[in-house]
């Protein structure tokens, strides 16, 4: 029977390796101090349970460490390596690109690579500009590769079951901020496909895609904008690549108008790739050009008044969402008035 | 060691006219460490390679048939044509994949010998890789994992003194690649590549170290690369002097003059193991050239495993 309990989203993720790891001997965890716990403590007490051969931790080495998660992989184990903080997939990237991605392609479908990183990225700790970026569009750019970037701690705790049963390299994107809110979830948890978006408030006016932080901020921007009647629809894509299209373009062909929200950096981040696979899918519906929140075109200061400015949040949404719906009533360009986050400079 | 050489000079040949496709990088020379090596090993061993990988890839009992047409681009490639000659996997027997990222199958290794190892198998690991990967990044980071961890792991290091177009003493100040891993206190040695039972002698001892679930070990073969960097490569570098070495280096000709001079061969058989090569590379040609290739849709079916 299922019953709601309290946990966060570093305890779900937590409990849903200790129970893959029970279920199945050949799941390991790896990376490095995941035998101490992590800084966030995400695997604490696996070692206990499970021992040092299963729960290794591994030197500061994140490329040959990735590189052994994907060997032990293609040989029969299902590794969930972790990367510290996704600032460092800099150093892993060519085992989880040019090896991780491709063994299967290049074998002629002989190799695969049941593989999971977990990885959590995002602003917020006055961490700075090298522990506290969102580089997962990068990671959606690469064939082969499966991004997964849930936003509560019941969606955690489903796709990385689902992630870990996946034959496929599973990047497993999670952010800093959400991990000690207290949250109600399933017990036993349920599992939750990789590829299929979740809705969580509907509405008639405009559609917000919101990815992992954001999607807390996008259902703060909808009820204020909902107390001057305007209904906004909120939609987690939950993961990145596969991508349900289908619900967004539903959605988006209901309501005419798409903020897309995210905490990367607004300019080549996935909010570009969404704005325009959705441009393509609803094109005849729109009423106002797909609008984007992101970070401006900076790297991430550490003082307080200038991480508090760079971080998109609730304000940022509801403003881009006032511009989709009043689109056509100003002379200006839209970037003229402040409200979409800043594109590439220009020359 | 006749189907390594006759099978790389025949593709040296087919690349002229443009029937292999791809950067073709070729071991002659070195192809007494492939014979030597694979042949000690069971089709359950792994073998990793790099971008120089069709001797291992033979040596390991890769067909030369599938072999071929791989590198024809053909649908009964051992990878269906989506690999090509710096990507061959034949996982059937073993061979768990060549990479074109110098340096990039050290890492591979070391997780196919940490399954092994927590298997509690006797099977063990072998990656080659020259002397160029050893600068880099991911050799420094898998030479201490492998040792922190004791995995059962062979690091056969060809020892060629090239880095692609680029002698040894011009990217590194040590020589000798079996020196780079002494602090990590695990065994290793150097021995002479052209002299196909002395790579024989050393790697067998290894191994059943290895098969007893212990390791690292780095058995470094010092070989000649007779064949520029890549098929087509202009060679400007090399030394015209370093030609004259080939035949005291040349690996397949000191084994025959060895087994010969020692009565374990006879010159007759020797030819006939020659011809016999030859011939089973011709029908591999012609099996490369009767398989079609490959349909457009092949692609986006296997992005992902099912």
């Amino acid at each position: 029977m299922t019953e709601q309990i309290e946990t966060t989203f570093v305890e779900a993720v937590n409990a849903t390796l200790a129970r893959a790891m029970r279920e199945d001997e050949r799941v390991i965890v790896l990376g490095e101090d995941v035998a101490e716990g992590g800084p966030y403590l995400v695997t604490a007490g696996l070692a206990d349970e499970f021992g040092r051969e299963r729960v290794r931790n591994t030197p500061i080495s994140e490329g040959a460490v990735c590189g052994v998660a994907v060997g032990a992989a293609q040989s029969g184990l299902k590794p969930v390596v972790e990367i510290m903080f996704i600032d460092f997939i800099t150093l892993a990237l060519d085992q989880l690109v040019n090896q991780a991605a491709k063994a299967h392609f290049m074998s002629g479908g002989q190799l695969s690579v049941p593989l999971v990183l977990r990885t959590q990225g995002g602003s917020g700790q006055r961490n700075g500009a090298q522990h506290s970026q969102s580089l997962e569009a990068w990671l959606t750019h690469v064939p082969g590769l499966k991004v997964v970037m849930p936003s509560c701690a019941a969606d955690a705790a489903g796709l990385l079951q689902s992630a870990i049963a996946d034959p496929n390299p599973v990047v497993f994107v999670e952010n800093k901020s959400l991990y000690f809110r207290r949250e109600t979830v399933p017990d036993p948890p349920e599992p939750v496909p990789i590829g299929r978006a979740r809705t969580l408030r509907t509405g008639k006016d405009v559609t917000i895609v919101a990815l992992s932080r954001l999607v807390a901020d996008a259902l703060e921007a909808a009820q204020r904008l909902a107390a001057d009647g305007i209904e906004a629809e909120v939609i987690d894509p939950r993961t990145l690549v596969p991508l349900d299209l289908d619900t967004l373009a539903q959605s988006l062909r209901r309501t005419g108008r798409a903020v897309i929200a995210h905490e990367a950096v607004t300019a080549g981040g996935f909010g570009a790739e969404l704005a325009a696979q959705l441009q393509a899918a609803a094109f005849d519906y729109l009423e106002a050009p797909i609008q984007r929140v992101g970070a401006p075109y900076t790297p991430i200061p550490v003082s307080p008044s200038l991480e508090d400015a760079y971080r998109p949040g609730a304000k940022e949404i509801e403003a881009a969402v006032r511009v989709a719906l009043e689109w056509g009533e100003y002379d200006a360009e839209p970037w003229e008035h402040g409200a979409i986050a800043t594109p590439h400079p220009t020359p | 060691m006749w189907r390594i050489r006759l099978f790389e000079e025949r593709v040296a040949q087919l690349k002229r006219t443009l029937q292999v496709h791809g950067l073709i990088h070729l071991s002659i020379g070195g192809e007494g460490v492939a014979a030597a090596v694979c042949r000690q090993l069971r089709d359950n061993d792994a073998v990793y390679s790099g971008h120089r990988a069709h001797g291992h890839a033979i040596a390991k009992g890769t067909p030369l048939n599938r072999l071929m047409a791989e590198l024809m681009g053909r649908s009964d490639g051992v990878c269906k044509g989506l690999g090509g000659s710096m990507h061959l996997v034949d996982k059937e027997h073993g061979f768990m994949g060549a990479t074109g990222v110098v340096g990039g199958n050290l890492p591979l290794a070391l997780g196919t010998a940490l399954t092994q190892h927590l298997n509690g198998t006797d099977r063990v690991t072998v990656v080659f890789f020259g002397d160029g990967a050893v600068q880099a990044g991911h050799t420094g980071e898998s030479i201490n994992l492998a040792a922190l961890w004791r995995l059962p792991v062979i690091f056969v290091c060809e020892n060629n003194g090239m880095a692609e177009f680029t002698s040894r003493e011009e990217h590194s100040t040590i020589e000798r690649v079996s020196d780079v891993v002494a602090p990590y206190g695990f065994e290793r040695t150097t021995v002479n590549g052209s002299d196909v039972p002395a790579v024989h002698h050393a790697f067998a001892r290894f191994l059943q170290t290895a098969r007893a679930g212990e390791g690292p070990m780095l058995l470094e073969c010092v070989t000649y690369r007779r064949r520029g960097h890549y098929e087509g490569d202009p060679e400007r570098y090399r030394d015209p002097v370093a030609e004259q070495e080939w035949a005291e280096r040349d690996p397949l000709a000191r084994l025959i003059d060895f087994g010969i001079g020692d009565d374990l061969i006879d010159g007759r058989t020797a030819d006939a193991i020659e011809r016999e090569a030859a011939e089973e590379i011709e029908q591999a040609v012609r099996f490369a050239r009767d398989s079609p290739f490959p349909e457009p849709e092949l692609s986006a079916q296997l992005v992902y495993a099912k």
